[in-house]
């Protein structure tokens, strides 16, 4: 038997040590808001957060978390009624297309976020490049980022047109 | 062929088109008594194939589109509720069921009559010229980038204007006043003189009992109201709390899960499997052997080969179980296949020009040939290309009682849904298929050889099935973007005039026009040789215009720095003859500041191509130090007619450019020993947030006919990238993708 806590509840399982806990979640607790993109940790689309700290739920072995605090995207709200300021942001900029790797984007923002509140281009490239959108909304994604964290939207396009006519 | 008609669409029997097309178009009367039962609820009265509207007076959009990110349930809406001149917070949306009320007509019809080319999932519904009705019904379709053009021009606003009408009529009768007295504002029926106003729904079943107008007003575009404005999509705030419901998300109880491989070379099959360890691995459930389907491919019918799954209590074991199986595939006549194989094959097959077919012939070229200043010529390849859906392949079946039910994201869910009754032999009317949000589809979800290894699986263990390929499945097993070489020659007179422009390529797609260029020259020969290949080919993001878009907008860059020439100033002197064309290449030169010197290493490019009605031009701005390359900023401009929801527009040439920024840079399926060698995102990556340029995006509304805004987006990034490094570094890049190049990508 293996103990693991889920948004705050805690979960007794039987199942194969062995077992990712993406398929855990997904399986046996029915909590599919985690998604399966790759398998091999390459696309983030099953990020969630273990003690706080954005991880790759298809690689982790679900006796590598027990005794662990697990959050998913069900869990990322504070209540019910309300939503985290980066979901807020992510309607406000209307970032989903297809959705499906949009719960990995929101745990792998949410903790960015949490540890650096007002984050950097750079710093927002280095949180966010371990997840794939196959529709491409990346900017969209950035902006929201910077919405809900409150910092100045900043278009580095501009930027460098200025570069070309100072250095050309 | 006949032209469109409001009345054409919606009156009684309604063959338009001068009798060459039967029974695609709503049938006379009004069908509520057939289409009730699926979609009303028992407080609702069915108006219209399209519209429903309830008890308390909100108004359901029923679209025969599927979701797969492109937000369009959300555009249709507008396009309805505006004509209905509905409440915008009372309109609703759904999905409509796959059974045949809901075929796409409109799409068919709006591909044939508007001159286009039907594309090839239409092809099979097409007799010469006819499409019979008895096939028309498998349409329920998205792809073509044709929901906004076709299903919404012609069914969602005349829909909307003619249950309006109907409310007008119902009103005015229930009131005793003149119809046109009555006005329909806001959800609610007004007649001003007396003061009565009543929501629409005091009127919905009177109205139901009228056959719908033949041919209602539609509103000029200065009367839109919800047409044209920025409205939140429905089926976000499900997409950020993990709500949504994707396929890959059903649960059934007592539900198993399993996993497939497929013969690796396409065509083979098992030799033998040693299924040993896998069967006694804790919690797998059996081995199962599927037999080859047939499945519609871009290039007419294609047998799947034969393919191994395993079915457990959970994917983990299924996947566990898998690899454990050790199974030897036949050998096939296509194990020495490799891609250095088919190239050369495609090189042979342009140069020798055997049974060449002509796109376009025009002028005299080999006299253009011989009185040219100068020729260049050149050779560009493309390699074969993977969709790679966010969401795997999966979808989930139970077969009971002679009785199949699944559950899956697909492009065509009649299509899928006569497919998986085929292959178990039972009548369509005993499958329903539910379809569900689709994470990404991109074409590959048009091909149903998933869904029928999941009702064959379910078929086989008398239990629901989920069936969930892996990654590497999912690479190694798709129907490709085409592998392509195009060979070009150019000629130019003394003042670097482009006199003659000729183009032979290896393999044809669709559509037709996609090789074409819009560039005034005085000869042309355009043409391609079929050069088949085993590798099973598929409709791909833009279908051939991804390749020929790179191509041909490549090559009129070369062309344009033969004749010692602004790369868009020559483009644009050439298209005097096309105004929107050249609006669309304008503003993109004018937005993205063409004029403005870029630093040393630094470069711009620009291309154009029209793609399913719709016209994009996009310029690229690229850092080139030390063989690093930087993609810095894109600037797009499209003339698609008209935007009913321009900021969705704006997130599909988004989608569209980063889709077709990953296969320029890294996208490329290789085959080697008759099979595919990638096999998951890391030997065949996606653009990632810290590549991804800044992107702007302008819309030009026209006001010519509607265009659409999911491919368009995607052939002119590829060009316009290596036009800006050629424009950065003097290197031309004239095969795909970039990584391959002395490049960092």
């Amino acid at each position: 038997m293996t103990l693991i806590t889920v948004n705050g509840t805690e979960q007794k399982l039987q199942v194969d040590p062995a077992t990712p806990l993406l398929w855990v979640l997904r399986e046996q607790l029915e909590l599919t808001g985690t998604k399966f993109g790759c398998g091999i940790a390459q696309c983030g689309a099953c990020t969630v957060h273990i003690n706080g700290v954005a991880m790759r739920s298809c690689v982790t072995p679900v006796s590598a978390v027990a005794g662990q605090n697990i959050s998913t995207i069900e869990g990322l709200a504070p209540s019910p009624d309300e939503l985290h300021p980066l979901q807020q942001a992510w309607i406000d900029e209307q970032v989903p297309q297809c959705g499906y790797c949009q719960s990995g984007q929101l745990m792998s923002a949410a903790a960015l976020l949490a540890k650096n509140p007002s984050p950097s281009d750079g710093d927002i490239d280095d949180a966010m490049s371990g997840n794939i959108c196959r529709c491409g909304m990346y900017s969209r994604i950035r902006k929201a980022i910077k919405l809900a964290a409150g910092v100045q939207q900043f278009d580095p396009a501009l930027v460098d047109v200025g570069q070309g006519l100072t250095n050309g | 062929m006949g032209k469109w008609t409001r009345r054409g669409f919606i009156s009684a029997g309604v063959i338009a088109g001068g009798g060459l097309i039967v029974g695609v178009a709503i049938r006379p009367g009004n069908r509520a008594s057939e289409l009730s039962k699926h979609v009303t609820d028992d407080d609702e009265t069915l108006l219209h194939t399209w519209v429903k509207l309830d008890s308390n007076n909100v108004v359901t959009a029923i679209v025969p589109h599927s979701e797969m990110g492109q937000g369009v349930g959300t555009a249709l809406a507008q396009m309805l509720a505006d004509e209905l001149d509905a409440d915008w917070s009372l309109v609703k949306f759904e999905e409509a069921p796959a059974i045949s009320e809901f075929a796409n007509y409109p799409m068919a019809k709006g591909m044939l009559l508007a001159g286009a080319d039907l594309p090839d999932f239409v092809v099979p519904t097409v007799d010469g010229v006819l499409i019979l009705s008895a096939q028309a019904l498998d349409l329920q379709i998205t792809g073509g980038s044709a929901s906004v053009r076709a299903t919404g021009h012609y069914g969602m606003r005349v829909a909307g204007a003619a249950v309006k009408e109907m409310l007008r009529i119902a009103a005015a009768q229930a009131w005793h006043v003149p119809v046109d007295q009555v006005v329909a504002r806001d959800s609610q029926l007004i007649h001003e003189e007396t003061g009565r106003s009543e929501p629409y729904s005091a009127f919905a079943a009177a109205a139901a009992k009228m056959t719908p107008p033949a041919s209602p007003a539609l509103k000029r575009p200065d009367e839109f109201k919800i047409m044209g404005r920025d409205v939140q999509r429905h089926d976000l705030p499900s997409k950020v709390d993990g709500t949504a419901i994707f396929a890959l998300d059903v649960r059934m109880p007592n539900m198993l899960y399993a996993t497939v491989r497929r013969a690796p070379t396409f065509s083979g099959g098992v030799e033998n499997i040693d299924d040993t360890v896998t069967r006694s691995i804790e919690g797998v459930v059996d081995v199962v052997q599927l037999p080859p389907a047939e499945v519609n491919a871009l290039v007419g019918g294609f047998s799947s080969a034969e393919s191994v799954a395993v079915v457990a209590e959970g994917y983990w074991q299924a996947k566990k179980g898998m690899d454990a199986l050790n199974i030897q595939w036949r050998a096939t006549e296509n194990d020495a296949v490799s891609s250095d194989t088919i190239f050369a094959q495609f090189e042979r097959d342009i140069s020798a020009g055997v049974d060449r077919q002509s796109d376009a012939s025009e002028g005299d070229l080999n006299a253009s040939m011989t009185n040219a200043a100068k020729v260049i010529d050149a050779d560009y390849r493309v390699p074969f290309l993977a969709h790679t859906c966010m969401e795997p392949l999966n979808a989930t079946a139970v077969v009971e009682d002679g009785y199949c039910e699944i559950w899956i994201g697909c492009q065509s869910p009649l299509g899928f849904r006569q497919a998986v009754a085929d292959s178990l032999g039972f009548e369509v009317e005993n499958v329903t298929l539910n379809n569900c949000f689709m994470g990404g589809g991109f074409g590959r979800k048009s091909r149903a050889d998933y869904a029928i290894q999941a009702a064959q699986l379910a078929a086989k263990v008398g239990r629901p099935v989920q069936l969930i390929w892996s990654r590497e499945e999912d690479v190694r097993q798709d129907f490709y973007r085409p592998a392509v070489q195009s060979r070009f020659r150019g000629a130019l007179d003394e003042v670097g005039n482009l006199t003659a422009w000729e183009n032979t390529y290896a393999g044809k797609m669709e559509p037709a026009e996609a090789p074409l260029i819009p560039y005034t020259v005085a000869a042309k020969e355009i043409g391609y040789v079929a050069s088949p290949t085993h590798v099973p080919l598929g409709a791909w993001r833009s279908v051939d215009h991804s390749q020929h878009g790179f191509f041909t907008e490549s090559f009129i860059d070369e062309v344009a720095v033969a004749a010692g020439q602004d790369s868009y100033e020559y483009r644009a002197a050439r298209l005097k003859h096309l105004p929107r064309q050249l609006a669309v290449l304008r503003k993109a030169a004018t937005e993205a500041q063409w004029d403005i010197p870029l630093a040393p290493g630094r470069g711009r490019g620009i291309a154009l191509q029209e793609c399913f009605g719709s016209i994009v031009a996009e310029v690229v701005e690229v850092t080139v130090n030390d063989d690093n390359l930087s993609v810095d900023r894109v600037v797009a401009v499209i003339d698609a007619g008209y935007a009913v929801s321009p900021d969705g527009m704006k997130a599909q040439i988004e989608s569209g450019i980063i889709y077709g920024l990953s296969a320029a840079l890294y996208g490329e399926i290789t085959i080697q020993d008759g099979a595919v060698v990638q096999s998951n995102f890391h030997d065949y990556p996606s653009v990632r947030m810290s590549k991804a340029p800044a992107i702007e995006t302008h819309i030009i509304n026209s006001g010519e006919a509607m265009g659409g805004a999911g491919e368009p987006g995607t052939p002119p990034i590829a060009p316009a990238l290596a036009n800006a490094i050629f424009n950065a570094t003097g290197k031309r890049i004239r095969q795909l993708p970039i990584k391959n190049s002395v490049l960092n990508v």
